[in-house]
């Protein structure tokens, strides 16, 4: 199977689509003839042109405002918002008008769309790029919301997000967009609401998505050389939330640690453990454990920054000290 | 209160002279305005709930823009939408049992006064988000282009919308993408109790769209006829050369910017001065001098379109309630819950 970058895998998954159906067309900031601030749209303003290729002023409410009419009006936008950082000023269009028309409506249109947006902190870029807001998006009935780990699950999950007939918040990470691994070729579709267990193990359950997936993944690793065995949780599908294999992993491990790239106050993990307890209590062995930034503007200072994101040794630490083996 | 018009060389149009096309116009601007006064006697007798906010004083407004479009043509607006759902052909049992929360309402009792919808007419939507649906409509026109097609967009909003972001994103890729849009500012001197000229740095708002290097033109908002014309010219425009405009029309609401506003920041004798241009009257009166209405047409005009309201809230009376078991459906295009 082919190795490709994050990167690489989301190109592949748009140019498939718009080559499959010509009602797909992109928009954004610096997509077309830049070929994206992170390259993820790359060559494909040249070879499909500006109408499918479209760049946009620097005007985020036009651009989902755009989406959303075109959306209803036959097409199948995918928006790039340059960062997630920059969807606070079209939030109205966000949750207002995408997530509400359908049912304030009463059902008499649809509305098939994708954005597209890097989140994640952790590049020195200090408090107003950094963030991450996939719970902002999963909080509200009538969006999707999935956040991909892998390059495999990147594609699959965009090609599904493109044919899917809701609004779908797509977000990535800026931090994986160079991260590798083997995606199929072509036909590849990975469904929007299910979770996936990455990692199997029996002492404890590590959640985690997108670029903490990654520091999941490591973690367990490290866990292993000290005895414990961790069975990790990619938790790509955020709303519909599948919880079904937390739910299944919990009821063997009897222990759980969420980690999440934001903070943790009414966060993902703050979700999920209020399911497990709602759902699993009497399997758990100890309190659920978040993991999550700390709860600060993200700083710019190098060291204080690596202290405000989570990391591989936060979630080692945490399972160990779950497990008494510190 | 004396309106400057621009002048703008328009051309009358077969359609202004001839007689049913006339008296249709007449005819819509009644069907409103008796709508509306019978949706707030229904508000009163708590029939309807929530925010309400209406047309009457703006029907020469509603009516001359809307007649304008084809049935294939899309209509985007905001909260103080009823008028204009009627105009672009919604029928008025639709609309009042959407009012009424019913589930044979235009969004079946979920959207209710500010969220009239119609796929099958084009009307796509009420927002009350002041300036969201600029943006919208904006993908709508360049869906249009996009297909190739030959239809056209109009965005309606009032004076108070011209302040906000979205109105001067909307005008800007209008122009710069050159989509099929008229953008129809309704302007009735206020944005709830804030007067223009304390909101506005640029009172006429017409001229807003110099700053985009749009057409732009002012007309008499309670003259049918004007708006009208006018209004099929920036239409062709929009249609032929993918030319965007801004119009704005200068009009009145005699009511208060909604059913809960005591209507405290203006003077009565503005008001009676507006009422003196009544939009219905001044047709009415134009067209019995032109010997193409008579009194008793008119009363039998307003017969019908009185019976044609009383008939709909008959309809919404008798419509049912939405469903419980239905509180979940259509949150997702396929239905399932989150
Ligand atoms: C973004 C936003 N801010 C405030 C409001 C509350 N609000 C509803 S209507 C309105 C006045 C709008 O005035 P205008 O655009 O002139 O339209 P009109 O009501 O006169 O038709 C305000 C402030 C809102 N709905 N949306
Ligand atoms: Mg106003």
């Amino acid at each position: 199977m082919p190795v490709l970058t994050m990167r690489d895998a989301l190109n592949q998954a748009l140019r498939e689509e718009m080559k499959r159906d010509e009602s797909v067309f992109l928009l954004g900031e610096d997509i077309g003839l830049y070929d994206g601030s992170f390259k993820v749209t790359r060559g494909l303003w040249k070879e499909f042109g500006e109408k499918r290729v479209l760049d946009t002023p620097i005007a985020e409410e036009i651009i989902i405002g755009t989406a959303i009419g075109a959306a209803m009006s036959g097409l199948r936008p995918v928006a790039e918002m340059m960062t997630v950082n920059f969807i606070m000023v079209a939030m109205d269009q966000v949750v207002n008008a995408a997530a509400h028309i359908r049912y304030m409506f009463g059902g008499g249109t649809k509305v098939p769309l994708v954005i597209r947006t890097p989140g994640g902190g952790g590049h020195q870029l200090g408090a107003q790029h950094s963030h991450s807001h996939e719970n902002w998006f999963a909080h509200v009935p009538g969006l999707k919301v999935v956040a991909p780990g892998t390059p495999a699950d990147a594609k699959g999950m965009l090609k599904s997000a493109i044919r899917d007939d809701n609004p779908v918040m797509f977000v990535e990470n800026e931090g994986t967009y160079a991260v590798k691994g083997e995606v199929p070729d072509g036909e590849h579709l990975v469904p929007l609401d299910k979770n996936d267990v990455k990692r199997s193990g029996d002492d404890i359950t590590i959640c985690a998505h997108s670029r903490m997936l990654i520091v999941a993944m490591d973690a367990a690793a490290e866990l292993e050389k000290g005895g414990i065995s961790a069975e990790v949780v990619d938790m790509r599908a955020l709303r519909p939330l599948d919880m079904a294999p937390v739910i299944e992993s919990v009821k063997k491990t009897s222990r759980l640690i969420t980690v999440e790239e934001g903070w943790r106050s009414y966060g993902v993990g703050a979700e999920i453990a209020s399911r497990v307890y709602e759902e699993a209590f009497d399997y758990l062995d100890a309190p659920v454990a978040r993991i999550g930034a700390a709860e600060v503007p993200a700083p710019y200072n190098k060291r204080l920054e690596k202290i405000a994101f989570p990391g591989k040794a936060d979630v080692v630490v945490t399972a160990r000290a779950m497990l008494g083996k510190n | 209160m004396k309106v400057e018009q621009r002048p703008t060389e328009s051309k009358p149009r077969g359609t202004l002279s001839d007689k049913p096309a006339l008296l249709r116009l007449y005819r819509e601007m009644l069907l409103v305005r008796r709508f509306e006064e019978k949706t707030a006697e229904m508000y009163q007798a708590a029939k309807i709930g929530g925010f309400c906010h209406l047309n009457i004083g703006e029907e020469a407004t509603i009516v001359g823009t809307i007649s304008s479009l084809r049935p294939d043509d899309y209509v985007y607006s905001t909260y103080r939408e009823h008028g204009h759902a009627i105009a672009k052909g919604i029928e008025p049992n639709a609309v009042m049992a959407e009012l009424f929360g019913k589930e044979t309402g235009t969004s079946r009792g979920r959207g209710g006064s500010m969220h009239l919808f119609s796929q099958e007419h084009r009307f796509y939507g009420g927002y009350a988000i002041v300036g969201q649906a600029l943006p919208i409509a904006c993908g709508t026109g360049y869906a249009i282009n996009y297909q190739e097609k030959d239809e056209v967009v109009m965005s309606i909003f009032g004076d108070g919308a011209t302040n906000i972001g979205a109105f001067h994103e909307s005008l800007n890729v209008a122009k710069l993408w050159r989509l099929p849009i008229v953008f129809v500012c309704v302007n009735n001197l206020y944005g709830m109790g804030t007067a223009v000229n304390r909101a506005s740095a640029v009172t006429e708002i017409w001229k807003k769209a110099c700053a985009y290097d749009m057409t732009g033109e002012r007309v008499d908002g309670m003259d049918v006829l004007a708006v009208r014309r006018i209004t099929d010219q920036l239409v062709e425009q929009a249609r032929e050369k993918h030319e965007p405009s801004l119009l704005e029309c200068v009009t009145y609401r005699y009511r208060g910017h909604s059913m809960s506003d005591p209507d405290t920041y203006r003077g009565k004798d503005e008001i009676k001065e507006w009422q003196g241009r009544d939009p219905i009257l001044t047709l009415g009166e134009h067209l019995k001098q032109q010997k193409l209405l008579t009194d008793q047409e008119i009363q039998k005009i307003d017969e019908d379109v009185t019976a044609e309201v009383e008939a709909a809230v008959k309809f919404a009376e008798e419509s049912p309630e939405p469903e419980p078991k239905d509180l979940y459906r259509d949150v997702y295009a396929d239905q399932g819950a989150a």
